[in-house]
Protein backbone atom coordinates (compact mmCIF):
# COMPACT_ATOMS: atom_id res chain seq x y z
CA UNK A 1 0.00 0.00 0.00
CA UNK A 2 2.54 2.76 1.33
CA UNK A 3 4.86 1.61 -1.81
CA UNK A 4 1.77 2.42 -4.71
CA UNK A 5 1.11 6.20 -2.75
CA UNK A 6 5.05 6.68 -3.42
CA UNK A 7 5.09 5.89 -7.01
CA UNK A 8 2.12 8.04 -7.42
CA UNK A 9 3.41 10.91 -5.87
CA UNK A 10 6.40 11.19 -7.15
CA UNK A 11 5.11 12.76 -10.65
CA UNK A 12 3.44 15.24 -9.19
CA UNK A 13 6.11 16.24 -7.36
CA UNK A 14 8.85 15.78 -10.30
CA UNK A 15 6.11 17.91 -12.16
CA UNK A 16 5.83 20.98 -9.70
CA UNK A 17 9.54 21.59 -9.19
CA UNK A 18 9.92 22.06 -12.81
CA UNK A 19 7.57 23.77 -14.00
CA UNK A 20 7.35 27.92 -13.89
CA UNK A 21 5.52 30.91 -14.55
CA UNK A 22 6.15 32.68 -17.86
CA UNK A 23 6.40 35.55 -15.43
CA UNK A 24 8.52 34.04 -13.54
CA UNK A 25 10.87 33.32 -16.52
CA UNK A 26 10.27 37.11 -17.74
CA UNK A 27 11.73 38.00 -13.86
CA UNK A 28 14.58 35.78 -13.93
CA UNK A 29 15.60 37.81 -17.71
CA UNK A 30 14.89 40.92 -15.88
CA UNK A 31 17.41 40.44 -13.87
CA UNK A 32 19.64 38.77 -15.87
CA UNK A 33 18.96 42.15 -17.99
CA UNK A 34 20.46 44.37 -15.38
CA UNK A 35 23.55 42.13 -14.52
CA UNK A 36 24.63 42.41 -18.34
CA UNK A 37 23.51 46.01 -18.88
CA UNK A 38 23.95 49.55 -16.87
CA UNK A 39 21.64 50.95 -19.19
CA UNK A 40 18.64 48.79 -18.67
CA UNK A 41 15.35 50.12 -17.88
CA UNK A 42 12.51 47.86 -18.63
CA UNK A 43 11.78 45.50 -21.58
CA UNK A 44 9.91 46.50 -24.66
CA UNK A 45 7.46 44.82 -26.32
CA UNK A 46 7.63 47.21 -29.21
CA UNK A 47 11.24 46.18 -29.61
CA UNK A 48 10.16 41.94 -29.01
CA UNK A 49 7.87 42.61 -32.10
CA UNK A 50 10.22 43.56 -33.97
CA UNK A 51 12.99 41.51 -33.09
CA UNK A 52 10.89 38.59 -34.11
CA UNK A 53 10.05 39.84 -37.69
CA UNK A 54 13.58 41.38 -38.57
CA UNK A 55 14.29 38.76 -41.34
CA UNK A 56 18.67 37.95 -41.54
CA UNK A 57 20.47 36.42 -43.81
CA UNK A 58 20.54 32.41 -43.06
CA UNK A 59 23.26 30.02 -43.61
CA UNK A 60 21.13 28.36 -46.94
CA UNK A 61 21.43 31.78 -48.45
CA UNK A 62 17.63 32.54 -48.25
CA UNK A 63 16.12 35.17 -45.51
CA UNK A 64 15.02 33.64 -42.12
CA UNK A 65 13.12 35.36 -38.65
CA UNK A 66 11.40 33.66 -35.66
CA UNK A 67 8.45 34.44 -38.10
CA UNK A 68 9.87 31.59 -40.41
CA UNK A 69 8.65 29.32 -38.55
CA UNK A 70 6.33 30.71 -36.08
CA UNK A 71 4.85 32.15 -38.63
CA UNK A 72 3.81 35.92 -38.36
CA UNK A 73 0.71 35.18 -35.83
CA UNK A 74 2.47 33.90 -33.17
CA UNK A 75 -0.95 32.18 -31.55
CA UNK A 76 -1.15 30.29 -34.71
CA UNK A 77 -0.18 27.22 -35.58
CA UNK A 78 3.64 26.75 -37.02
CA UNK A 79 5.78 24.44 -39.07
CA UNK A 80 9.18 23.19 -39.06
CA UNK A 81 12.03 22.98 -41.91
CA UNK A 82 11.25 19.49 -41.56
CA UNK A 83 7.14 20.16 -42.41
CA UNK A 84 5.59 19.21 -38.87
CA UNK A 85 3.12 21.55 -37.05
CA UNK A 86 4.61 23.83 -34.08
CA UNK A 87 1.66 24.29 -31.63
CA UNK A 88 1.40 27.95 -30.77
CA UNK A 89 4.50 29.44 -29.30
CA UNK A 90 2.67 32.59 -27.57
CA UNK A 91 1.33 31.10 -23.47
CA UNK A 92 -1.89 33.11 -24.46
CA UNK A 93 -2.88 30.53 -27.02
CA UNK A 94 -0.79 27.60 -25.50
CA UNK A 95 -0.41 27.19 -21.65
CA UNK A 96 2.62 24.88 -22.05
CA UNK A 97 4.86 27.73 -23.80
CA UNK A 98 7.47 29.10 -21.34
CA UNK A 99 6.99 27.22 -18.10
CA UNK A 100 9.84 24.90 -18.51
CA UNK A 101 13.28 27.10 -17.95
CA UNK A 102 15.56 24.03 -19.12
CA UNK A 103 13.15 23.84 -22.55
CA UNK A 104 13.11 27.38 -23.05
CA UNK A 105 17.02 27.82 -22.76
CA UNK A 106 17.37 25.02 -25.35
CA UNK A 107 15.56 26.62 -27.53
CA UNK A 108 16.95 29.87 -27.42
CA UNK A 109 20.15 28.89 -27.64
CA UNK A 110 19.12 26.42 -31.14
CA UNK A 111 16.58 29.16 -32.67
CA UNK A 112 18.68 32.51 -31.89
CA UNK A 113 22.03 30.45 -33.40
CA UNK A 114 19.80 29.67 -36.35
CA UNK A 115 18.66 33.06 -37.06
CA UNK A 116 20.54 35.48 -35.51
CA UNK A 117 24.26 33.00 -35.95
CA UNK A 118 24.82 33.92 -32.12
CA UNK A 119 23.38 33.31 -28.73
CA UNK A 120 20.09 35.70 -28.06
CA UNK A 121 21.12 38.18 -25.16
CA UNK A 122 19.25 38.68 -21.82
CA UNK A 123 17.20 41.41 -23.44
CA UNK A 124 16.10 40.15 -26.50
CA UNK A 125 15.09 37.13 -24.56
CA UNK A 126 12.86 39.26 -22.53
CA UNK A 127 11.70 42.35 -25.13
CA UNK A 128 10.49 39.14 -27.07
CA UNK A 129 8.86 37.36 -24.37
CA UNK A 130 7.12 40.48 -22.98
CA UNK A 131 6.04 41.23 -26.46
CA UNK A 132 4.21 37.37 -26.92
CA UNK A 133 2.84 37.80 -23.66
CA UNK A 134 0.93 40.81 -24.62
CA UNK A 135 -0.42 39.22 -27.97
CA UNK A 136 -3.76 37.98 -26.54
CA UNK B 1 -5.76 3.21 -2.49
CA UNK B 2 -7.16 0.52 -4.75
CA UNK B 3 -8.04 2.49 -8.08
CA UNK B 4 -4.62 3.89 -8.90
CA UNK B 5 -3.65 0.24 -8.54
CA UNK B 6 -6.41 -1.22 -11.16
CA UNK B 7 -5.94 1.62 -13.56
CA UNK B 8 -2.54 0.65 -13.94
CA UNK B 9 -3.31 -2.99 -14.43
CA UNK B 10 -5.42 -1.70 -17.45
CA UNK B 11 -3.60 0.34 -18.88
CA UNK B 12 -0.83 -2.41 -18.62
CA UNK B 13 -3.70 -4.97 -20.11
CA UNK B 14 -4.39 -2.65 -23.06
CA UNK B 15 -0.95 -1.85 -23.46
CA UNK B 16 0.37 -5.59 -23.90
CA UNK B 17 -3.09 -6.70 -26.07
CA UNK B 18 -2.12 -3.79 -28.23
CA UNK B 19 1.51 -5.10 -28.46
CA UNK B 20 0.41 -8.47 -29.15
CA UNK B 21 -2.20 -7.43 -32.07
CA UNK B 22 1.31 -5.30 -33.46
CA UNK B 23 4.12 -7.99 -33.52
CA UNK B 24 2.82 -11.48 -34.09
CA UNK B 25 -1.72 -11.03 -34.92
CA UNK B 26 -0.90 -10.80 -38.95
CA UNK B 27 1.05 -11.88 -41.63
CA UNK B 28 3.51 -8.90 -42.46
CA UNK B 29 4.23 -8.57 -38.69
CA UNK B 30 7.58 -9.14 -39.36
CA UNK B 31 7.15 -6.11 -41.82
CA UNK B 32 6.59 -4.07 -39.11
CA UNK B 33 9.56 -1.96 -37.45
CA UNK B 34 10.76 -3.08 -33.95
CA UNK B 35 8.89 -0.61 -31.63
CA UNK B 36 11.88 -0.09 -29.44
CA UNK B 37 11.36 3.23 -27.06
CA UNK B 38 13.06 6.11 -24.97
CA UNK B 39 11.96 8.62 -23.32
CA UNK B 40 14.27 11.10 -24.23
CA UNK B 41 14.98 10.17 -28.11
CA UNK B 42 11.10 10.28 -27.84
CA UNK B 43 11.04 13.98 -26.31
CA UNK B 44 14.58 15.53 -28.10
CA UNK B 45 13.98 13.61 -31.69
CA UNK B 46 10.01 14.21 -32.73
CA UNK B 47 10.04 18.19 -31.95
CA UNK B 48 11.02 18.93 -35.51
CA UNK B 49 9.82 15.64 -37.36
CA UNK B 50 8.35 12.24 -36.09
CA UNK B 51 10.96 10.28 -34.43
CA UNK B 52 12.54 8.48 -37.55
CA UNK B 53 12.83 4.25 -35.91
CA UNK B 54 16.28 3.39 -35.11
CA UNK B 55 15.74 0.24 -37.55
CA UNK B 56 15.44 2.97 -40.53
CA UNK B 57 19.72 3.42 -40.63
CA UNK B 58 22.50 1.07 -39.72
CA UNK B 59 25.11 2.32 -36.23
CA UNK B 60 27.43 3.84 -38.13
CA UNK B 61 24.69 6.28 -39.48
CA UNK B 62 23.61 7.16 -36.16
CA UNK B 63 26.62 7.61 -34.43
CA UNK B 64 27.84 10.14 -37.04
CA UNK B 65 24.47 11.79 -37.08
CA UNK B 66 24.49 12.14 -33.22
CA UNK B 67 27.94 13.51 -33.29
CA UNK B 68 26.82 16.55 -35.40
CA UNK B 69 23.89 17.46 -34.10
CA UNK B 70 25.17 21.08 -34.12
CA UNK B 71 24.98 21.29 -37.85
CA UNK B 72 21.89 18.69 -38.50
CA UNK B 73 20.93 19.32 -42.03
CA UNK B 74 21.10 22.96 -41.50
CA UNK B 75 19.90 23.41 -38.07
CA UNK B 76 21.16 23.28 -34.60
CA UNK B 77 19.46 20.27 -32.84
CA UNK B 78 22.02 20.29 -30.22
CA UNK B 79 21.51 18.74 -26.99
CA UNK B 80 23.45 18.14 -23.38
CA UNK B 81 26.45 15.21 -23.42
CA UNK B 82 24.56 13.05 -21.39
CA UNK B 83 21.13 13.26 -23.33
CA UNK B 84 23.02 12.99 -26.53
CA UNK B 85 25.06 9.81 -25.21
CA UNK B 86 22.30 8.34 -24.13
CA UNK B 87 20.12 8.53 -27.06
CA UNK B 88 23.06 7.48 -29.20
CA UNK B 89 23.14 4.63 -26.62
CA UNK B 90 19.40 3.70 -27.95
CA UNK B 91 19.93 4.52 -31.31
CA UNK B 92 22.83 1.86 -31.36
CA UNK B 93 21.21 -1.01 -29.79
CA UNK B 94 18.16 -0.70 -31.99
CA UNK B 95 19.69 0.14 -35.02
CA UNK B 96 19.13 -1.77 -38.76
CA UNK B 97 22.07 -4.03 -38.45
CA UNK B 98 21.07 -4.99 -34.93
CA UNK B 99 17.47 -4.71 -34.60
CA UNK B 100 16.93 -8.13 -35.90
CA UNK B 101 14.09 -6.84 -37.90
CA UNK B 102 13.18 -7.84 -41.52
CA UNK B 103 12.63 -4.93 -43.19
CA UNK B 104 15.85 -3.63 -41.27
CA UNK B 105 17.88 -5.71 -42.75
CA UNK B 106 17.14 -5.29 -45.99
CA UNK B 107 17.76 -1.66 -44.97
CA UNK B 108 21.21 -2.14 -43.87
CA UNK B 109 21.79 -4.74 -46.41
CA UNK B 110 20.93 -2.14 -49.69
CA UNK B 111 24.29 0.09 -47.94
CA UNK B 112 27.93 -0.14 -49.12
CA UNK B 113 29.89 -1.45 -46.62
CA UNK B 114 31.83 2.10 -47.07
CA UNK B 115 28.74 4.69 -47.07
CA UNK B 116 27.51 6.25 -44.07
CA UNK B 117 24.37 7.97 -44.93
CA UNK B 118 22.79 10.13 -42.57
CA UNK B 119 19.69 10.12 -44.31
CA UNK B 120 16.69 7.76 -44.69
CA UNK B 121 15.70 8.76 -47.86
CA UNK B 122 19.26 8.63 -49.41
CA UNK B 123 19.07 4.35 -48.74
CA UNK B 124 19.30 2.50 -51.97
CA UNK B 125 16.33 0.30 -50.06
CA UNK B 126 14.58 3.64 -49.91
CA UNK B 127 14.61 4.86 -53.25
CA UNK B 128 14.29 1.35 -55.16
CA UNK B 129 10.51 1.40 -52.88
CA UNK B 130 10.07 4.77 -54.09
CA UNK B 131 10.73 4.61 -57.70
CA UNK B 132 7.56 5.45 -58.98
CA UNK B 133 7.24 8.99 -56.93
CA UNK B 134 7.49 11.53 -59.65
CA UNK B 135 9.83 14.51 -57.96
CA UNK B 136 6.71 17.20 -58.45
CA UNK B 137 4.87 15.12 -55.48
CA UNK B 138 7.65 15.34 -53.55
CA UNK B 139 7.55 19.06 -53.80
CA UNK B 140 3.60 19.26 -52.89
CA UNK B 141 2.86 21.23 -50.14
CA UNK B 142 1.62 18.68 -47.79
CA UNK B 143 4.47 16.89 -48.19
CA UNK B 144 7.61 19.10 -48.57
CA UNK B 145 10.10 16.24 -48.87
CA UNK B 146 11.43 12.91 -49.12
CA UNK B 147 11.72 13.08 -45.05
CA UNK B 148 8.28 13.94 -44.20
CA UNK B 149 7.22 10.12 -44.22
CA UNK B 150 3.92 10.35 -42.37
CA UNK B 151 2.83 12.75 -45.16
CA UNK B 152 1.94 9.61 -47.10
CA UNK B 153 2.50 6.47 -44.37
CA UNK B 154 -0.61 7.38 -41.71
CA UNK B 155 0.74 4.67 -39.65
CA UNK B 156 5.13 5.79 -39.92
CA UNK B 157 4.90 6.92 -36.16
CA UNK B 158 3.75 2.78 -35.42
CA UNK B 159 6.40 1.58 -37.34
CA UNK B 160 4.29 0.63 -40.44
CA UNK B 161 5.13 1.40 -43.32
CA UNK B 162 3.02 -0.71 -45.17
CA UNK B 163 1.19 -0.52 -49.05
CA UNK B 164 -2.21 -0.48 -47.46
CA UNK B 165 -1.50 2.61 -44.72
CA UNK B 166 0.10 4.75 -47.75
CA UNK B 167 -2.06 7.70 -49.32
CA UNK B 168 -0.03 10.67 -51.07
CA UNK B 169 -2.17 13.68 -49.85
CA UNK B 170 -3.46 15.94 -53.08
C1 LIG C 1 13.70 26.61 -38.13
C2 LIG C 1 12.46 26.74 -37.41
C3 LIG C 1 12.43 27.72 -36.22
C4 LIG C 1 12.82 29.04 -36.22
C5 LIG C 1 13.40 29.87 -37.37
C6 LIG C 1 12.57 29.53 -34.88
N1 LIG C 1 12.05 28.53 -34.09
FE1 LIG C 1 11.59 28.66 -32.12
N2 LIG C 1 11.02 26.71 -32.11
C7 LIG C 1 11.06 25.84 -33.20
C8 LIG C 1 10.65 24.53 -32.79
C9 LIG C 1 10.56 23.28 -33.67
C10 LIG C 1 10.34 24.62 -31.41
C11 LIG C 1 9.87 23.50 -30.47
C12 LIG C 1 8.48 23.13 -30.78
C13 LIG C 1 7.70 22.56 -29.65
O1 LIG C 1 8.21 22.36 -28.56
O2 LIG C 1 6.52 22.35 -29.90
C14 LIG C 1 10.60 26.00 -31.03
C15 LIG C 1 10.41 26.49 -29.75
C16 LIG C 1 10.81 27.73 -29.31
C17 LIG C 1 10.81 28.15 -27.93
C18 LIG C 1 10.39 27.30 -26.72
C19 LIG C 1 9.18 27.84 -26.03
C20 LIG C 1 8.61 26.91 -24.99
O3 LIG C 1 8.53 27.26 -23.82
O4 LIG C 1 8.19 25.79 -25.37
C21 LIG C 1 11.31 29.43 -27.91
C22 LIG C 1 11.57 30.31 -26.68
C23 LIG C 1 11.58 29.81 -29.28
N3 LIG C 1 11.26 28.76 -30.11
C24 LIG C 1 12.07 31.05 -29.68
C25 LIG C 1 12.41 31.38 -30.98
C26 LIG C 1 13.00 32.66 -31.35
C27 LIG C 1 13.32 33.80 -30.40
C28 LIG C 1 13.20 32.61 -32.70
C29 LIG C 1 13.84 33.69 -33.60
C30 LIG C 1 15.14 34.20 -33.15
C31 LIG C 1 12.77 31.29 -33.16
N4 LIG C 1 12.28 30.59 -32.09
C32 LIG C 1 12.85 30.83 -34.46
C33 LIG C 1 11.43 26.18 -34.48
C34 LIG C 1 11.93 27.41 -34.89
C1 LIG D 1 15.74 21.63 -34.52
C2 LIG D 1 14.99 20.71 -35.34
C3 LIG D 1 15.43 19.24 -35.35
C4 LIG D 1 15.64 18.41 -34.27
C5 LIG D 1 15.50 18.74 -32.79
C6 LIG D 1 16.01 17.11 -34.83
N1 LIG D 1 16.01 17.17 -36.20
FE1 LIG D 1 16.40 15.61 -37.46
N2 LIG D 1 16.06 16.86 -39.07
C7 LIG D 1 15.75 18.20 -39.01
C8 LIG D 1 15.63 18.74 -40.34
C9 LIG D 1 15.30 20.19 -40.71
C10 LIG D 1 15.86 17.65 -41.23
C11 LIG D 1 15.81 17.68 -42.77
C12 LIG D 1 14.37 17.46 -43.20
C13 LIG D 1 14.12 17.45 -44.69
O1 LIG D 1 15.03 17.14 -45.46
O2 LIG D 1 12.97 17.73 -45.07
C14 LIG D 1 16.13 16.48 -40.39
C15 LIG D 1 16.40 15.21 -40.89
C16 LIG D 1 16.71 14.09 -40.11
C17 LIG D 1 17.01 12.78 -40.65
C18 LIG D 1 17.06 12.40 -42.13
C19 LIG D 1 15.67 12.13 -42.70
C20 LIG D 1 15.76 11.63 -44.13
O3 LIG D 1 15.80 10.41 -44.33
O4 LIG D 1 15.81 12.45 -45.07
C21 LIG D 1 17.28 11.95 -39.59
C22 LIG D 1 17.65 10.49 -39.65
C23 LIG D 1 17.12 12.77 -38.37
N3 LIG D 1 16.76 14.06 -38.73
C24 LIG D 1 17.32 12.30 -37.09
C25 LIG D 1 17.18 13.07 -35.94
C26 LIG D 1 17.46 12.59 -34.60
C27 LIG D 1 17.95 11.19 -34.24
C28 LIG D 1 17.18 13.62 -33.73
C29 LIG D 1 17.31 13.65 -32.22
C30 LIG D 1 18.65 13.51 -31.70
C31 LIG D 1 16.74 14.76 -34.55
N4 LIG D 1 16.78 14.39 -35.87
C32 LIG D 1 16.35 16.01 -34.05
C33 LIG D 1 15.55 18.93 -37.85
C34 LIG D 1 15.66 18.45 -36.56
C1 LIG E 1 5.14 11.07 -51.12
C2 LIG E 1 4.69 10.04 -50.23
C3 LIG E 1 5.73 9.23 -49.43
C4 LIG E 1 6.65 9.69 -48.52
C5 LIG E 1 6.88 11.13 -48.07
C6 LIG E 1 7.36 8.53 -48.02
N1 LIG E 1 6.87 7.40 -48.63
FE1 LIG E 1 7.44 5.48 -48.26
N2 LIG E 1 6.21 4.82 -49.71
C7 LIG E 1 5.33 5.59 -50.45
C8 LIG E 1 4.67 4.76 -51.46
C9 LIG E 1 3.62 5.23 -52.47
C10 LIG E 1 5.20 3.47 -51.29
C11 LIG E 1 4.88 2.22 -52.12
C12 LIG E 1 3.78 1.45 -51.46
C13 LIG E 1 3.75 0.06 -52.03
O1 LIG E 1 3.42 -0.09 -53.20
O2 LIG E 1 4.12 -0.84 -51.28
C14 LIG E 1 6.15 3.52 -50.18
C15 LIG E 1 6.87 2.44 -49.71
C16 LIG E 1 7.65 2.45 -48.56
C17 LIG E 1 8.25 1.29 -47.95
C18 LIG E 1 8.11 -0.14 -48.43
C19 LIG E 1 6.76 -0.72 -48.05
C20 LIG E 1 6.65 -2.18 -48.42
O3 LIG E 1 5.83 -2.86 -47.80
O4 LIG E 1 7.38 -2.63 -49.30
C21 LIG E 1 8.95 1.72 -46.85
C22 LIG E 1 9.71 0.87 -45.85
C23 LIG E 1 8.80 3.16 -46.80
N3 LIG E 1 8.01 3.57 -47.83
C24 LIG E 1 9.38 3.97 -45.83
C25 LIG E 1 9.34 5.36 -45.86
C26 LIG E 1 10.08 6.20 -44.93
C27 LIG E 1 10.94 5.70 -43.79
C28 LIG E 1 9.80 7.50 -45.26
C29 LIG E 1 10.37 8.76 -44.65
C30 LIG E 1 11.82 8.82 -44.46
C31 LIG E 1 8.89 7.46 -46.42
N4 LIG E 1 8.65 6.14 -46.75
C32 LIG E 1 8.37 8.58 -47.06
C33 LIG E 1 5.11 6.94 -50.29
C34 LIG E 1 5.87 7.79 -49.49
Amino acid sequence: MRKTSILFALPLWAGLSAAAAPEQILRDLEAEARRDSQTFTAFSAVRGEQFYRTERAGVDGGKISCASCHTADPRALGKTRAHKEILPLAPGANRERFTDPAKVDKWFRRNCNDVLGRACTAVEKGDFLAWLLSVK
Amino acid sequence: MKRPMQIAVLVFTVGATGGLLASGGEKEGSKILTQASNAKWQAECASCHMAYQPGLLPERSWRKLMAGLDKHFGENASLDPATAEEITRFLAANSADRSGNRRSARIAASIPAAAVPLRISETAYFRRKHDEIASDIWRRAKVGSPANCQACHQAAEKGDYSERNVKIPR
